[in-house]
């Protein structure tokens, strides 16, 4: 693209852009975020490609790939424009049906659309999809909408006016007072206010400032950030710009995790697109201000989303926090007053910008404003990203959104805001969503992981599974953190074994209060919450597995034992051939058996039954 | 790798202390590991003791020192895969290539690592291959998604592929 000198020429190339578009012609629209790409939408858009050449309607029908949708669980998602009929799970043999059928005939496909779950109605337009429904996809509907390798798609929904206005209209103070009305908080886990924190930066002294996006998602079950930066990637770096000019800096960074291929690569592609056109760089758009990113890929290490860790790691170190007396914001990255705020939050600063402070305090509850994206995973039937307003409860997202738990499963507890969160069970599910709520209730926003557990999730295990990713990740440099995790890992896979002994449950809380006071960062700070929430919540459970031996949800391979329903058995022999022991005997015709003291609990069995003939005891 | 070739990468980056993640990073991209020899000839270049190289490739998991096998096998243990059953796919991959976690095969085709969370929670448990993603995985379909890339081995030694 041409190189764009004032806010003038990039309203004329805006309006240039829109006159080459027609908001009518049929457009089919790909999702190629992360998770489709692992179900083939690749081969996908090369099919319609092929399609519409063979059929001569290249010029008539425009393709467009864009970033996650985010109902991943129903992925490949197509999207046929301008009427929004959503289709999923297409496949390539598909695409010539949809292109002759839906596209040239106005038929819709039937057997391509989504059916509802509750009533069996079959839903044309994505609007009308429980899942989008529910919704407010102020950040993330844009995903959808635009190509993330192509300015142009972005600059025509409006994109970098918001910084087009800062730049002309407001001073730097204006904007940061504007952040501070909107009640933006940080997305990343901590909620703090955006705005004051802006402001000690840019009041530190010390010359040079640095402003620093957070991509290291670390968070195991959240992937909001990483489908924001792969999607739409411009408006991360309109927000950072935008903040940079705030706070008066002139060298930003993009700390993203290497295990992001595709946020890397966009990421990459949207910066040197900026660049060449001038709205990075020097004298960006022609008023003096300069700026530029780089973009760094993180070493596979969990503690460097923690901001002394991460801007040690952009040194070149390894990434240790460290005491923070003196604050970051005044000194930072190389010593310099340094501001950081991940992903999310440097998204939402174009909106508030654009569209006003009051537009946006009216989204949300008291203490927490606007919206907040979410990925809803697990035991949960729609799969994906959600963007809620703040104060919605668990309830409507788990059920009206995410349509409940697959089969006959009965929702035991949601799991919120990573290893530094906790669970929280069926019976409040009623709270309101927000900040402040979610650590009332001994869990935290983390950066947005909802993580919907059922009957069939041992509460033990899932603390057990956070130990051990936190004794891992830990950084070793705080002895309760690097030693305080361990023994908690070694006494909960004890427990979880069938050999917890009494005074365990005790001894945990012990350890808990030891390893959240003495940590130095966060992850320490935090690291008992997955055990102390399942604790107080779920305390029988940890005592089913101590006193009776028993795992209640049927999940620690100790404590349960492989039978085969004689009844049910057919004896087909299908579980027999794929036992990885040779566990189960039986002969033609007589239903088998196995054997427990070769069996390895391994659940391959079940997984291959046609007749519901295992059962675990 | 060749000397000239390291000296490309650290080029690539001005030969700055504080870019030596991004250079191990590119050095593993193109030999899979981070060889010795080519640590020792990195410290020498930049004037960094061996020891902080030793720090920074061993404080991040990225990292590997011991060679990989031609496929790397990612088990996705994010929290996602785990409830849905990561833990049970895992045991069989282990079980079936006869290895642990962090070793490699003996012919030298699979190495078997572990990952925190890929970001495809819909498609759990997930395991990538060479760096292809197998959704939906069970303990039950570990087998068949090795054979395909034993195959691609075998047709390539055949000269077919």
């Amino acid at each position: 693209m041409e190189r764009i000198r004032s806010p003038r020429e990039l309203e004329e190339i805006r309006q240039e852009i829109l006159r080459g578009r027609d908001p009518d012609k049929p457009c089919i629209t790909i999702c190629s975020g992360t998770g489709c790409h692992a179900y083939g939408c690749e081969r996908v858009t090369e099919a319609f490609r092929a399609e519409l050449k063979k059929q001569g309607l290249e010029k008539r029908i425009d393709l467009r790939t864009t970033g996650c949708h985010g109902f991943c669980e129903r992925g490949p998602v197509v999207l046929i424009n301008p009427q929004k009929i959503f289709y999923q799970r297409v496949t390539p043999e598909d695409t010539a049906e949809i292109i002759s059928e839906t596209l040239l005939k106005k038929n819709v496909i039937e057997r391509l659309l989504y059916i509802h779950p509750g009533t069996g109605e079959r839903i044309v337009r994505e609007d009308d999809v429980p899942f989008y429904k529910g919704q407010m996809r102020i950040i993330f509907g844009n995903n959808g909408k635009i190509d993330p390798r192509k300015i142009e798609d972005y600059i025509a929904i409006g994109g970098y006016s918001a910084l087009s206005k800062v730049l002309t209209e407001l001073s730097p103070e204006e904007i940061i007072d504007t952040i501070k009305r909107s009640g933006l908080r940080g997305r990343g886990g901590g909620g703090f206010p955006a705005g004051v924190k802006w402001e000690s930066c840019r009041n530190a002294p010390g010359g040079k400032h640095y402003v620093i996006c957070n991509a290291d998602e670390g968070d195991p079950g959240a992937y909001m950030d990483r489908s924001l930066l792969e999607g739409n990637p411009h408006s991360v770096l309109e927000g950072m710009m935008i903040g940079a000019y705030a706070i008066g800096s002139d060298e930003g960074y993009i700390y993203v995790r290497h295990e992001y291929p595709l946020a890397v690569r966009n990421v990459g592609v949207a910066i040197d697109q900026v660049r060449e056109c001038g709205l990075l760089g020097e004298d960006i758009l022609g008023t003096g201000f300069n700026f530029d990113i780089k973009v760094n890929r993180g070493g596979g290490a969990f503690v460097c989303g923690e901001s002394t860790a991460l801007m040690a790691s952009l040194e070149g170190q390894a990434g240790e926090p460290r005491a923070k007396h003196i604050h970051t914001v005044e000194s930072g990255l190389w010593d310099k007053p340094t501001n950081l705020n991940n992903v999310e939050t440097w998204a939402n600063v174009p909106l508030i910008i654009n569209k006003g402070v009051e537009w946006y305090t009216g989204i949300g509850t008291e203490t927490s404003k606007g919206t907040k994206i979410f990925s809803l995973v697990g035991r949960v039937n729609n799969t994906g990203l959600v963007e809620v307003p703040m104060g919605m409860t668990l309830r409507e997202i788990v059920y009206d959104i995410g349509g409940g738990v697959p089969g006959d499963g009965k929702l035991k507890a949601v799991q919120t805001g990573g290893p530094s969160g906790g669970c929280i069970p069926e019976s409040l599910m009623d709270i309101p969503v927000d900040f402040d709520r979610l650590t009332e209730v001994g869990s935290m926003m983390g950066s947005g992981g909802m993580i919907v557990m059922d009957d069939t999730t041992c509460m033990v295990d899932i603390a057990r599974y956070f130990l051990n990713f936190l004794k891992d990740e830990s950084c070793g440099k705080c002895t309760t953190c690097r030693d305080g995790t361990r023994r908690m890992y070694e006494i909960v896979d004890a427990i979880s074994q069938g050999e917890g002994r009494e005074g365990d449950i005790e001894l945990l809380e012990e350890l808990s209060w030891v390893v959240a006071e003495a940590s130095l960062c966060a992850l320490g700070q935090t690291a008992p919450n997955p055990v102390m929430s399942t604790i107080r919540y779920f305390r029988d459970e940890y005592e089913a597995h101590i006193k009776d031996k028993r795992c209640p949800a049927r999940v620690c391979k100790a404590l349960i034992t492989y039978v085969i329903d004689e009844e049910k058995c057919t004896a087909c022999g299908r579980c027999k051939k794929v036992c990885p022991v040779e566990a189960i005997s039986g002969e033609k015709k007589v239903p088998h058996r196995i054997d427990p003291e070769k069996c390895i609990r391994c659940g391959a069995c079940i997984t291959e039954c046609k007749f519901d003939a295992l059962e675990v005891v | 790798m060749k000397q000239q070739a390291i000296d490309q990468i650290l080029g690539k980056y001005d030969y700055e202390h504080s870019s030596i993640i991004g250079m191990l990073q590119d050095l593993q991209e193109k030999e899979n590991y981070l060889p010795e020899k080519d640590l020792e000839y990195i410290s020498e270049r930049l004037s960094m003791p061996l020891t902080r190289i030793y720090r920074i490739a061993t404080f991040y998991n990225a990292f590997s020192l011991a060679p990989r096998g031609r496929y790397l096998i990612n088990v996705c243990l994010g929290t996602a895969c785990h409830v849905r059953g990561a833990a049970r796919v895992l045991d069989k991959l282990k079980m079936d290539l006869g290895i642990d976690v962090g070793e490699m095969t003996r012919d030298r085709l699979f190495s078997l690592e572990t990952v925190n969370c890929l970001g495809s929670c819909a498609l759990g448990p997930i395991v990538v291959v060479g760096g292809e993603y197998h959704g939906q995985m069970t303990p039950a379909r570990v087998a068949s998604a090795i054979k395909k890339y034993r195959k691609k081995r075998s047709r390539k030694r055949d000269g077919k592929d």
